[in-house]
């Protein structure tokens, strides 16, 4: 009757962990590009709001990836606006996002809450859906299965593209990157808006994907998480993908102690992901390649 | 260095300011137009969303019936507020404009209410499941935990499995006596049901709320119930995975489970506002402590879902009669808790003061209370 332990973790690891991947990748390229974006929670709020809102609308889950992931998009051009165009505090204006963020969703959510979706549903690989221990792999949701091709796409895009190297260019040193003929605001508004795309994707997968729903605050600090899984994994979006996986599998493995009854205190499990993800900081700390972008959080004022 | 224009965050202060005073000048303006004096007017402060389609949702029904049934009563509704300093800001600023009753509808207003009653003793509070009252603070809840009992005989009734999984939010020790009685409830229909909790640590995380019920379907439960601020996401991913639910707070949530619904508990605050309103109406308000059970108005049985044969419905109802006319007992001696200690002894029977205290999970129940 019951599921095998590791089918278990692996199918809560992939709902747990894939939010907060896809909100980290985008992370991963505004940050590469100079800007720290606290106010992902935010963003990811407006997304999982508005593909809800679109999903009952519509009828269609696909409409919805796609209303979310432009909504989000749409709301980091605010803070491009704030940060770039008149260079205010980033960490400052990242929360007003936030906080703003949180309260027009609220808003905008207020009427649908209570609404029944289909949302994604699982579609399953025939023949390996039922493997042992890796089935639950093979019976998710679209989302989770362009997960890794998406975190393969933003690491090929930043390292192996022209467009790429002006980015990190301008997150290293937008002096240089303005006297090699970028435009340093331009490359950072585009990469704001990308990543407000693959914010808006994680709260889609949230409210659409996941579970189905839509309440206030619903991201309930993932996109913080986020933040730090994109210092954690040192600024390389195929490292996220450990990351986020690691962080998911915590959060899985903590339930499933719980429903199994293991006799430790739910206090202590709850703090198991954090556990883990010290542990792991500890182990991997010191090292100076792919450290933070130099110029990250500075505001580029123009040569005049 | 460019010359820079003023500050983005002190425009959008600016605006919001100017924005606020022009709000607060309609408002005022709004109330001078309405000639007639409110004959009462009521503040209630939510911790969350009054459409959480749970317990917030439930305390703003509540006002809603109240001002149906007593056309007349102002109300001053503010959602969101922390449990915080915060929260006796809200209430000064209601009491400012005119309330002489004050809702303050979260557990941790407790103290705020009490400080702000403390300095004027002419406003009526309310609080609900507070432990402490004061000349102008009465509080009121009310015995879920018979409620728990009567949805646990019917989930006993409708498992297979003979296990049922229960998302909680935190071990806190009312939670601990509701979880135990469903537990009871169930075991006194089937003596081999097993109760597996999962302690989330926060009212309102759908995502984990999600992962746990799938963990626990995991471990083969076929009921899932839950204590969390709303009871949609258990429901609903139980149903999908073809598993029964019982709800909580809020009766609306049965719509998400067409085939698993069993049934839920729900209160129903607005017979209770109507009369705590009429109350300091006429001057009869008194400061007390009201606890309700299953025979309160109050507190309600959602309807059942159409997969409860009659046969347990009629089983529910004569317990919950049972109750009523004081045959049944839910914490009826002996009963150990899940490591083997004796915690009530045999002739012995707990009341609701024993429920605050409890610390243990009884036999059976699959979880750590601490």
């Amino acid at each position: 009757m019951s599921v095998p332990f590791v089918e278990s973790v692996l199918l809560g690891a992939i709902l747990s962990g894939m939010p907060v991947l896809y909100a980290a990748l985008g992370e991963v390229i505004v940050e590469r590009a100079g800007v720290v974006n606290l106010g992902l929670e935010g963003v990811m709020l407006m997304g999982a709001v508005t593909s809800f809102a679109s999903t009952v609308r519509t009828g269609s889950a696909a409409l919805g990836v796609l209303a979310g992931a432009t909504a989000g998009g749409l709301f980091n051009l605010i803070l491009a606006l704030l940060v770039v165009t008149r260079q205010a505090n980033q960490l400052a204006s990242g929360l007003a996002l936030m906080f703003f963020g949180a309260g027009v969703s609220a808003l905008l959510g207020a009427p649908y809450i209570g609404s029944r979706i289909a949302g994604l549903n699982p579609l399953q690989i025939p023949g390996l859906a039922h493997l042992p221990y890796l089935g639950p792999l093979f019976r998710s949701d679209i989302l989770a299965y362009l997960a890794i091709p998406a975190a393969a796409l933003v690491w090929w895009g930043l390292f192996r593209t022209r467009w790429g190297l002006s980015l990190r260019a301008v997150g290293e040193n937008p002096a240089a990157a303005y006297a090699a003929g970028y435009s340093p605001p331009a490359i950072q508004y585009q990469a704001l808006f990308l990543a407000g795309l693959f914010g808006g994707i994680a709260g889609a997968d949230l409210s659409i994907g996941i579970v189905k729903t839509w309440a206030e605050w619903m991201t309930a600090g993932r996109g913080f998480i986020a933040v730090a899984l994109v210092i954690f994994s040192r600024w390389h979006p195929l490292r996220i993908v450990w990351g986020a996986v690691l962080f998911g599998g915590a959060v899985a493995l903590q339930l499933q102690f719980q429903a199994r009854g293991a006799p430790v205190s739910p206090f202590l499990l709850d703090t198991l992901p954090y556990l883990l993800s010290l542990g792991v900081l500890l182990v991997w700390a010191g090292g100076r390649r792919h450290a933070a972008p130099a110029s990250l959080g500075r505001v580029f004022e123009g040569t005049k | 260095m460019r010359q820079r224009g003023p500050h983005p965050l002190r425009v959008l202060l600016v605006l919001v300011t100017s924005l606020m005073l022009v709000v607060i000048t309609m408002g005022g303006a709004a109330r001078q137009a309405n000639a007639a004096p409110p004959a009462l007017i009521v503040g209630i402060l939510h911790i969350g969303s009054v459409t959480d389609g749970g317990y917030n949702q439930a305390h703003a029904e509540g006002v809603r019936y109240m001002q149906k049934m007593l056309p007349g009563i102002e109300v001053i509704e503010v959602e969101n507020v922390p449990e915080s300093a915060d929260a006796e800001r809200v209430m000064e600023t209601m009491i400012q404009r005119g309330a002489k009753l004050i809702i303050a509808a979260s557990f941790g207003y407790l103290d705020p209410a009490l400080n702000v009653a403390k300095r004027h003793p002419d406003v009526k509070f309310e609080h609900p499941s507070g432990y402490k009252l004061a000349p102008n603070l009465g509080t009121y809840w009310a015995n879920t935990q018979d409620g728990f009992y009567l949805m646990g005989m019917a989930a006993g009734k409708m498992t297979k499995t003979h296990k049922a999984g229960f998302v909680v939010a935190l071990p806190v020790s009312f939670f601990l006596a509701n979880v135990n009685a469903f537990h009871l409830g169930a075991r006194s229909v089937d003596p081999q049901f097993e109760t597996r909790v999962v302690f989330t640590g926060t009212f309102l995380d759908p995502g984990k709320e999600a992962t746990a019920t799938n963990a626990l379907l995991d471990q083969g439960a076929d009921v899932m119930a839950m204590i969390v601020d709303s009871p949609i996401t258990v429901v609903q991913v139980a149903e999908r995975q073809g598993a029964y639910s019982v709800g909580y707070h809020y009766v609306g949530v049965q719509k998400f489970a067409p085939k698993g619904w069993i049934s839920g508990l729900a209160f129903n605050w607005g017979p209770l506002y109507v009369r705590f309103a009429r109350a300091v109406m006429d001057g009869t308000w008194r400061s007390e402590a009201i606890y309700g059970n299953v025979a309160s108005d109050y507190l309600v049985i959602a309807p059942f879902g159409p997969a409860v044969p009659a046969s347990v419905v009629r089983q529910v109802s004569a317990s919950k009669q049972a109750m009523i006319n004081g045959q049944l007992r839910v914490f009826m001696g002996p009963i150990k808790d899940n490591h083997g200690n004796l915690r009530v002894a045999e002739g012995q029977v707990l009341t609701d003061q024993d429920y605050g205290k409890m610390d243990w999970l009884a036999e059976g129940v699959i979880g750590q209370p601490r």
